[in-house]
């Protein structure tokens, strides 16, 4: 074997803090080869960041570093700064979530390729460094790279600004590429694009990638080894095809079996992983998955577990004592995990048709006025966010709205809301047309029938009111007898699987999933009919996602509720969803119930869509054919004439001149069988 | 990324939920109120206890120091004329033969009500004003900013000096003067802290809940500016003090026989090396005062402070 580029080991980090030292990496020991590929995995705060950090010489100052790590021979750990950043500019390159904290703004991106060529080349002289960014900027697939060679990071947007670093660290013709989260903050298209983009760059370069990520998927999608850490410590570490078809520590099993897959049909509820992480200050001697192990047995808390090989393989190690009798993922028989049981709804029953509508939604339309000039603002123009949206809600029943962000999904969700009239159509919620509201009495007795639950669980819970406070709010705002609110608030908490006697607690208290649960008792204190979610779990966790998508589904069956639920999350829908549109740029392109949507995607765009979402499989993410759209999204500003999709619609390529001149000029309809599954493509 | 602050929340509190329904038990439990919260968080701030206990000395003093004072403050000791402190005249007298420490319970009074009635008034008028105008937007914003910025650029204090100066020192009239010159400076400032506040979630998801827009006001906009309110209202305190101190020095603010610290303070400070303890008592009791309000606004500051080191309990 050859020797590896980086060689880190025993790593451990720990910070001084007011509660005492974090430590924050604790021994952790991977080897990556030139050209090979390590994805380090693990939910946030399990140190796979100030790992990186560490190897890359860019924690604060006040980190104290242990172990050794070995780059091309030579040894990083208590070099300079000034030697760390020769080092760093020569032959390691990092690509974080955030693009622009690795951009310079003031720089032209020109600028900043031409500047890590020619440290990495002084002799190289300015015309061909020049040449060379544009060629660079074509090769992350940048359009008319002439032109954007001269635009200011800002100008850009997320993903094309992603694409510059990823220009940026090819140009460094490095030895080792980090990149931590790349694709976290993006869009899936734009995700696999990304993704391909990183697998360009270590092909030309032959570099060795350490890629961080919390998303078995991308792990599955780009990794050849794999390092799952929890709790500063690496507790399975295996080639990737042996850790996904033989998993042995029960904190990776939780984390696959957490997150809903694409790719399945059967609903088979979410196992999440109950617990939070440990605190990392005065860990004691013990496996620190101990308090959330299914299997847990009195000897796992004797002694923390040592990294050992399983299975008799070289190559296959995790921190469990009872990995040896774990194989693939069960134990005595059964699984590692027990799959919790969603209750049935009463309405499973009930065929859709026969079922009463809780929301009705016709030809919706939202359209922002863009304006120009700081003082006068003078109206220049439309942004058309919603174009004419049609769609039912039916009692027991989730809808799910997909697309991108910027397709409108958000403001379809507010339209609705407000309660805003629509000129040439209509909004009916229980059969009320919000068009017939007269008093501010009527809105706020219709407002008792539909609730909403946020994205960020912080952002839309008051922090200077109690968590008794928040979930009484509604119950107050109906006029709640105050006798009656104490009881019903701790049976809201109780409901959501929180614990009332917390309830005299602010929210600051409480962990993510936790109020996301607060915000879900608050939506459900008034015993709605319809509760609109937008994109409920994405800022969560996905052990604790798997937590909260349980309990959405569990509370539909149980309180026949219905759900409008926003989501760019495909896997999620899938899992949660009984009806799906995939929204674009304002409209429904592909309508229908999830199996056949899912199953049987029409339209060109929900295929892409669909095949750009890495599964947690290895072996069906090699051989599944991968759609990678070309572009971004266009500005909601253009005006367009024919399909919204022409622009980076595969389809179109293929199609004859003609046929393509009716994709460019005419609008194509919803067309289909009608109720079931409908899509918006001429040729579909 | 690298110094993550160490989740403040117990790991009894972590993530474990319990079975949704499982039913709690929880027979004979007390749930605390966020007022019964904040009290026990500043009770625990030694230094906020001790500005409340100077502020209650003070006032205590201010209400019933006169009980024990062997003078009015408008009678005159002809046979202690500039007297320093003795047992007869505890703070001394001045030229005229006043005690002076009865002037300065008196004195105190004056101040402290002056006071306390213009940081209540400025606070409350700029915190509705601010609050209610980035709230609702569209006219009541457009008006509000209207009359706010009116009011920045005329020349107020010289009015209402004027005013107060016809109604002959009257210290109800100077407190209305300053609340009227002081309150719109905090309340554009409060507009312009409110206008994010009006975007975040808790309180679109309020309104969605369908809570009338002033209660929304009081009840998310208002408390979630606390801390700048509690900063403005000892700063206004001290500021109305300072500035009734002004305006007695230019002869606009209470008149005697009526005293204030200011006025003793002014008069004081004309005499400083003849006679010391005139600008000494005065001085030290005002110095008492802002001490103790600042002391009791950083007590404040932190009990209400939602991600204080307590960690959202008591
Ligand atoms: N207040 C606004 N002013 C102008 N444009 C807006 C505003 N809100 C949303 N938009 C535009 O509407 C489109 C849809 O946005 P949104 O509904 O937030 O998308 P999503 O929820 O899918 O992320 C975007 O192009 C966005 O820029
Ligand atoms: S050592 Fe014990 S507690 Fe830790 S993961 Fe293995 S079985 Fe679970
Ligand atoms: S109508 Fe044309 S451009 Fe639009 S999705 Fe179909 S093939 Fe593509
Ligand atoms: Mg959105």
């Amino acid at each position: 074997m050859t020797t590896p580029v980086l060689s880190v080991r025993d790593l451990t980090v720990s910070f001084p803090s007011e509660a005492g030292r974090v430590d924050a990496v604790r021994g952790v020991s991977f080897d990556v080869a030139a050209g090979r590929t390590l994805g380090i995995v693990g939910e946030s705060g399990s140190g796979k960041s100030v790992t990186s950090l560490a190897v890359m010489g860019l924690l604060d100052e006040n980190a104290s570093i242990g172990g050794s790590v070995t780059f091309d021979g030579q040894e990083l750990l208590g070099k300079s700064d000034a030697q760390m950043s020769k080092i760093r500019g020569n032959g390691i390159a990092m690509i974080f979530q955030d693009p622009l904290t690795s951009l310079t703004p003031v720089f032209t991106v020109g600028d900043q390729i031409v500047e890590a060529l020619t440290v990495h080349n002084p002799k190289l002289s300015k015309r061909a460094a020049w040449d060379r960014a544009v060629e660079l900027l074509r090769l992350v697939g940048i359009p008319r790279p002439q032109e954007r060679v001269r635009s200011f990071p800002h100008e850009f947007s997320g993903g094309m600004r992603q694409r510059v670093v990823i220009a940026i660290a090819m140009a460094n013709d490095p030895k080792l590429i980090i990149a931590d989260e790349p694709t976290t903050a993006l869009d899936v298209t734009i995700q696999a694009q990304i993704l391909d983009l990183i697998k360009t760059a270590q092909r030309e370069t032959g570099a060795a990638v350490m890629m961080i990520t919390h998303d078995m998927g991308v792990v599955a999608n780009v990794a050849d080894d794999v390092l799952v850490m929890y709790a500063g410590r690496a507790i399975e570490q295996a080639p990737v095809d042996e850790l996904f078809a033989d998993t042995r520590m029960p904190y990776s099993i939780g984390l696959l079996g957490a997150i809903p897959r694409v790719d399945k049909t059967e609903k088979t509820p979410l196992v999440p992983i109950t617990g939070a992480p440990p605190l990392l200050v005065d860990l004691p001697d013990a496996c620190p998955f101990a308090d959330r192990c299914p299997i847990v047995t009195p000897e796992c808390r004797a002694a923390e577990p040592a990294l050992v090989t399983v299975g008799g393989k070289a190559d296959h190690r995790a921190a469990c004592i009872r990995a040896e009798e774990i194989r693939a993922g069960r134990i005595d028989g059964g699984p590692v995990y027990p799959v919790p049981e969603v209750p049935a709804s009463r309405f499973d029953e009930v065929p859709r048709d026969l079922r009463e509508p809780t929301l009705e939604v016709e030809n919706l339309t939202k359209s922002f006025p863009l304006t120009k000039g700081a003082f006068l603002k003078r109206k220049v123009g439309e942004v058309h966010a919603v174009k004419g949206v049609s769609f039912d809600v039916r009692e027991g029943e989730t809808m799910a709205i997909v697309g991108e962000s910027g397709s409108g999904k958000t403001t379809t969700l507010l339209q609705i809301m407000d309660f805003a009239p629509q000129d040439d159509g209509d909004v009916r919620i229980v059969g009320t047309s919000v068009a017939d509201l007269k008093h501010a009495r009527e809105e706020r007795a219709l407002r008792r029938d539909v609730q909403i639950v946020f994205q960020d669980p912080m952002g839309s819970l008051d922090p200077r009111m109690t968590v008794f406070d928040v979930v009484a709010e509604p119950l107050r705002t109906v006029g709640t007898a105050a006798k009656d609110i104490g009881p019903r608030v701790d049976e809201l908490l109780d409901l959501v699987g929180l614990d009332p006697a917390h309830s005299d607690r602010f929210p600051a208290a409480f962990s993510g999933g936790q109020r996301q649960r607060i915000g879900i008792a608050r939506a459900l204190a008034t015993n709605p009919k319809l509760v609109v979610l937008d994109e409920p779990v994405s800022a969560l966790d996905v052990s604790v996602q798997a937590g909260v998508i349980n309990l959405l589904d569990e509370l539909k069956g149980r309180l026949g509720l219905s759900y409008l639920f926003v989501a760019h999350d495909l896997s999620v829908v899938r899992h949660i969803a009984d009806r799906v549109a995939v929204m674009y740029l304002g409209s429904f392109v592909e309508h229908g119930d999830v199996d056949e949507v899912f199953d049987d995607p029409q339209h060109p765009y929900t295929r892409a869509l669909l095949s750009a979402i890495p599964v947690p499989d290895p072996v069906r993410e090699r051989t599944r054919e991968h759609i990678v759209l070309t572009g971004d999204l266009p500005s909601p500003t253009d005006t367009i004439t024919g399909c919204a999709f022409v622009s980076r619609c595969p389809l179109y390529q293929t199609l004859d001149p003609a046929e393509q001149t009716r994709c460019e000029t005419e609008v194509p309809a919803l067309t289909g069988r009608d109720g079931v599954h409908v899509n918006a493509c001429h040729y579909r | 990324m690298t110094s993550r602050p160490i989740p403040l929340n117990d790991p009894d509190a972590g993530d474990d939920t319990t079975t949704p329904g499982s039913g709690h038990d929880a027979p004979e439990r007390k749930r605390l109120t966020k007022w019964q919260l904040y009290s026990r968080r500043f009770a625990r701030n030694r230094p906020a206890v001790a500005g409340v206990v100077i502020f209650a000395l003070l006032v205590a003093f201010a209400l019933f120091g006169s009980f024990f004072a062997k003078y009015d403050h408008v009678e005159l000791d002809f046979l202690a004329l500039s007297d320093p402190p003795s047992p007869e005249h505890w703070f001394g007298t001045n030229n005229s033969g006043n005690d002076l420490y009865a002037m300065v319970v008196v004195g105190l009074q004056r101040s402290l009500l002056i006071a306390v009635v213009v940081a209540v008034g400025t606070t409350v008028l700029s915190a509705l004003v601010g609050t209610a105008a980035a709230y609702f937007g569209g006219r009541v914003e457009r008006v509000s900013l209207f009359v706010i910025h009116f009011l920045m650029v005329a020349p107020t204090f010289l009015l209402l000096a004027m005013m107060s100066n016809d109604s002959g020192g009257d210290w109800k009239v100077i407190a209305l003067v300053l609340i009227l010159v002081s309150w719109f400076f905090q309340a554009r400032t409060i507009w312009t802290m409110s206008l994010s506040l009006r975007e975040r979630e808790f309180v679109h998801a309020a309104r969605y809940m369908g809570v009338p827009g002033l209660r929304i006001v009081l009840r998310h906009m208002i408390p979630n500016i606390g801390s700048l309110l509690v900063i403005n209202f000892t700063l206004g305190v001290v500021g109305a003090v300072m500035a009734e101190t002004g305006l007695s020095f230019l002869g606009f603010g209470v008149k005697l026989p009526d005293v204030s610290l200011g006025s003793l303070i002014g008069i004081g400070a004309s005499s400083i090396s003849s006679a010391p303890w005139l600008f000494a008592f005065p001085a030290a009791a005002l110095t008492l005062l802002t001490v103790s309000m600042a002391l009791i606004a950083d007590g404040l500051r932190d009990a209400l402070d939602p991600t204080s080191a307590a960690g959202g309990r008591a």
